[in-house]
């Protein structure tokens, strides 16, 4: 009886023992391609104007200039009714991309490099500016004071930078935008005011930065929310003599500035030319006649 | 915002000459809320003159007076004076453009006509404006298919192939419908072109002057007329008589033809070939067009309908030939309009050098053109980077500028022609660079290539655009 026992036994151990031998040889066989340095492809590195994933279409020269026309999905081909799994993906990759713009921010480094002020809303943080507009559009004493102290006042026009809901559109285009234009407004003989960052931003804010500082125009080069498009769209919204409560009617913008719209120094230079029109009305929004 | 430009389109050809006025309109149509984008949104012919036969001095010159009343009196019948017309362009073709003093009247034509009305002549751009005006560009752009359209006059058979909206080949033949004139309606000969007597002489004819030519040896010559141009097609096998008939290259053939479509005064005989009328214009047009009709082309490619026949180069001389720049771009106050100012285009590999280097490749090519003369001009044009930065914005304007000195020390402005969009910039940055000294003008969105030559008019639109007219006088092979 003892005997069978102890037979019984030796067999689980041998089997146990094969097993984990096997458990430990599947795991070596696994292992090298989990820790492998295989680059992932960059599932965002392919121009979508340039992918005609339909297998044999009549016409590919007609189709590809119809896809170089828009930016929208078409010619993905399909599988069954559904997309196939790299349309999908890519879907997927802008989506997370349009979702990074908004959530991080813009990061230190570039207000360093840049070496401009930076200041900030009421906001406190991410979450709090995304959640909560109005405190977005405000700024405290201490902020107000900030500015005050180290900007000039009463200029033709101040310039300055906000978060908005992309920071990524703002590391892309908002300094060679700022460059460009005040080239533009020094072309025409106008002395812009000193150039800041403000974080968690809305655009109403600039009502109140130009409370502040007092200049005839102000303008903000801020991200607009990104969509599936792109993530790295800046807006430039620009008011002659703006105040807190006026109307919204009363805002000019020049919108889309990345690279697959209007080129931040291309803008900068056509905004430039904006801003003296509405010095020269002293209007701006639909009250500037173009 | 609509705003609408008058322009003239004015054809001297072999046979005859015409005028039309077209209305121009622009538009912007992107949305309020951003960078504007002006674009010509409609093409109309306002008024179409009669067609007139070409009036002649000699056999060797064009009547320069006879043609002068004739426009003037089109003008003053269409209720329009020279100072209403923004654009336009007048253009001698066919046999009329080798006639000794067709140069001298078409300058002087151009300047009757309006201040920006420019001059061109050419076999190839013959055929890509009568391509333009028969249709058959707007239409292989909207079917996404290979067009050939084979502009038929008096002199010549100019051929454009489009192919997605774009040109991609042409070719001018000595194929025309007054190359064998009649003095009667037994088929008597009053005049056959040098060139079609070596046709007939291939076949083993003799056709001189004052000799009478029967309804079936008629027949014969159009047919082998109608089978050169099948031969061009790719449709019958290349004889050597082919290459004799070419006035300068021949068509690649390396291309599929999904459709082809006919203008000029024959194409009007390919429809209605009607017996009976063979002498009714007194030369070979009508036989050549049912030659034609009855050839390999009509069966072996699908025809299209052109919207214009007769009238296809005229048309496109008023309705087509006029462009408009990118709506962002720099220009100098007062220094429109500019004619005719040659073009230096960077190659693909001066555009790869670094930037810092770009100077010195606009140097070594400034060289190629003799600048002589305080007036003679250069317009630099390039492709352009996406993705440039002011910082680079700013060097390539140094780079330019020091590249361009050979233009910059003459009392005419700096001419830049950038394909992406990045005038407004560009210019600023020159401006800025250059001071109060010099005026400069920088326009983009135009596709521009070596050995062309380009117009740039007057400020439209709140000096938005400028309208642009790129002469093409040699196909890039």
């Amino acid at each position: 009886m003892v005997d069978m026992e102890n037979k019984i036994k030796q067999l689980i151990e041998d089997v146990l023992r094969e097993m984990g031998q096997q458990k430990n040889n599947s795991l070596e066989r696994v292992s090298p391609s989990l820790s492998s340095e295989e680059p992932l492809t960059d599932l965002t590195a392919e121009n979508l104007r340039e992918q005609l994933l339909v297998p044999s279409p009549a016409n590919r020269d007609a189709y590809l200039k119809f896809k170089g026309s828009t930016a929208s999905r078409i010619g993905i081909w399909h599988a069954g009714s559904r997309y196939l799994t790299k349309s999908l993906l890519r879907f997927r990759a802008d989506h997370a991309i349009a979702q990074d713009a908004v959530f991080n921010n813009v990061s230190e480094k570039f207000i360093k490099e840049w070496g401009i002020l930076e200041v900030k809303t009421k906001c406190t943080d991410k979450d709090q500016f995304l959640t909560r507009p109005d405190l977005g559009r405000q700024l405290d004493v201490e902020n107000a004071d900030l500015l005050k102290k180290n900007c000039l006042r009463n200029a033709r026009v101040q310039i300055y930078v906000a978060d908005g809901l992309s920071s990524t559109a703002v590391e892309k285009n908002a300094k060679d935008t700022y460059l460009a234009l005040a080239q533009g407004l020094e072309g025409h003989g106008i002395k812009v005011g000193t150039p800041f960052f403000l974080r968690y931003a809305r655009v109403p804010a600039m009502d109140a930065v130009s409370e502040i500082l007092q200049p005839e125009v102000i303008v903000v080069l801020i991200g607009e929310r990104p969509g599936l498009a792109t993530a790295e769209s800046m807006s430039c919204y620009m008011v002659y003599n703006a105040s807190v409560g006026m109307p919204e009617a009363r805002r000019t913008v020049v919108s889309n500035i990345h690279q697959g719209g209007v080129p931040g120094v291309e803008a900068g230079a056509h905004i430039a030319d904006v801003v003296k029109q509405m010095l020269d009305q002293k209007a701006s929004g639909l009250e500037l006649k173009k | 915002m609509k705003e609408q430009i008058l322009s003239v389109g004015i054809d001297i050809g072999t046979t005859t000459t015409q005028l039309v006025f077209s209305q121009l309109t622009l538009e912007n149509t992107a949305s309020l809320i951003s960078v504007p984008r002006i674009e010509i949104i409609d093409k109309e012919v306002i008024f179409r003159s009669d067609i007139h036969f070409t009036p002649l001095r000699s056999k060797h010159e064009i009547d320069d007076n006879e043609i002068r009343d004739l426009i003037l009196k089109d003008y003053s019948y269409a209720g329009i004076t020279p100072d209403q017309v923004q654009t336009g362009a007048a253009i001698i073709t066919g046999e009329a453009a080798k006639k000794k003093n067709a140069e001298s009247v078409l300058v002087a034509l151009s300047g009757l006509a309006g201040e920006f009305v420019v001059a061109t002549a050419g076999p190839t751009l013959e055929g890509i404006i009568a391509g333009k005006g028969a249709g058959a560009c707007q239409e292989s752009k909207k079917r996404g298919a290979t067009i050939v359209n084979l502009d038929i006059g008096g002199g010549t058979t100019n051929i454009a192939v489009f192919r997605n909206g774009e040109l991609i080949d042409t070719a001018c033949l000595d194929i025309g419908g007054r190359l064998i004139r009649f003095n009667n309606n037994q088929g008597g000969v009053s005049y056959i072109a040098d060139k079609l007597r070596n046709l007939t002489r291939s076949m083993n004819l003799t056709v001189t002057e004052n000799q009478t030519l029967g309804q079936g040896l008629i027949e014969k010559v159009a047919n082998r007329m109608a089978s050169i141009l099948e031969e061009v097609l790719g449709l019958s096998e290349v004889s050597s008589e082919l290459d004799m008939m070419l006035t300068d290259h021949d068509l690649k053939r390396d291309y599929h033809i999904d459709y082809v479509s006919f203008s000029g005064g024959v194409a009007d005989c390919i429809e209605n070939t009607k017996n009976g009328e063979d002498f009714r214009f007194g030369d070979i047009g009508v036989a050549l067009g049912r030659a034609i009709a009855l050839s390999k082309i009509p069966q072996q490619l699908k025809v299209l309908q052109a919207v214009e026949t007769i009238r296809a180069t005229v048309v496109g001389a008023g309705s087509h030939t006029t462009g408009i720049s990118g709506s962002t771009i720099s220009v100098s106050p007062g220094v429109l309009p500019m004619k005719n100012i040659p073009v230096l285009k960077l190659s693909m590999e001066d555009e790869s050098l670094p930037l810092v280097q770009w100077g010195e490749a606009i140097l070594r090519k400034v060289q190629w053109f003799n600048l002589d003369g305080e007036k003679q001009n250069l317009a630099l044009a390039f492709c352009g980077q996406a993705n440039l930065g002011f910082n680079e914005v700013k060097i390539l304007a140094q780079e330019i500028i020091k590249g361009m000195q050979g233009v910059l020390c003459k009392t005419c402005p700096l001419v830049v022609v950038i394909e992406i969009d990045l005038a407004k910039v560009m210019g600023q940055t020159l401006r800025s660079q250059l001071g109060d000294k010099k005026d400069v003008i920088c326009i983009d969105t135009i596709k521009v290539e070596n050995g062309d030559y380009i117009d740039i008019g007057r400020e439209l639109v709140d000096g938005n655009v400028v309208p642009i007219i790129v002469k093409t006088l040699v196909l890039n092979y």
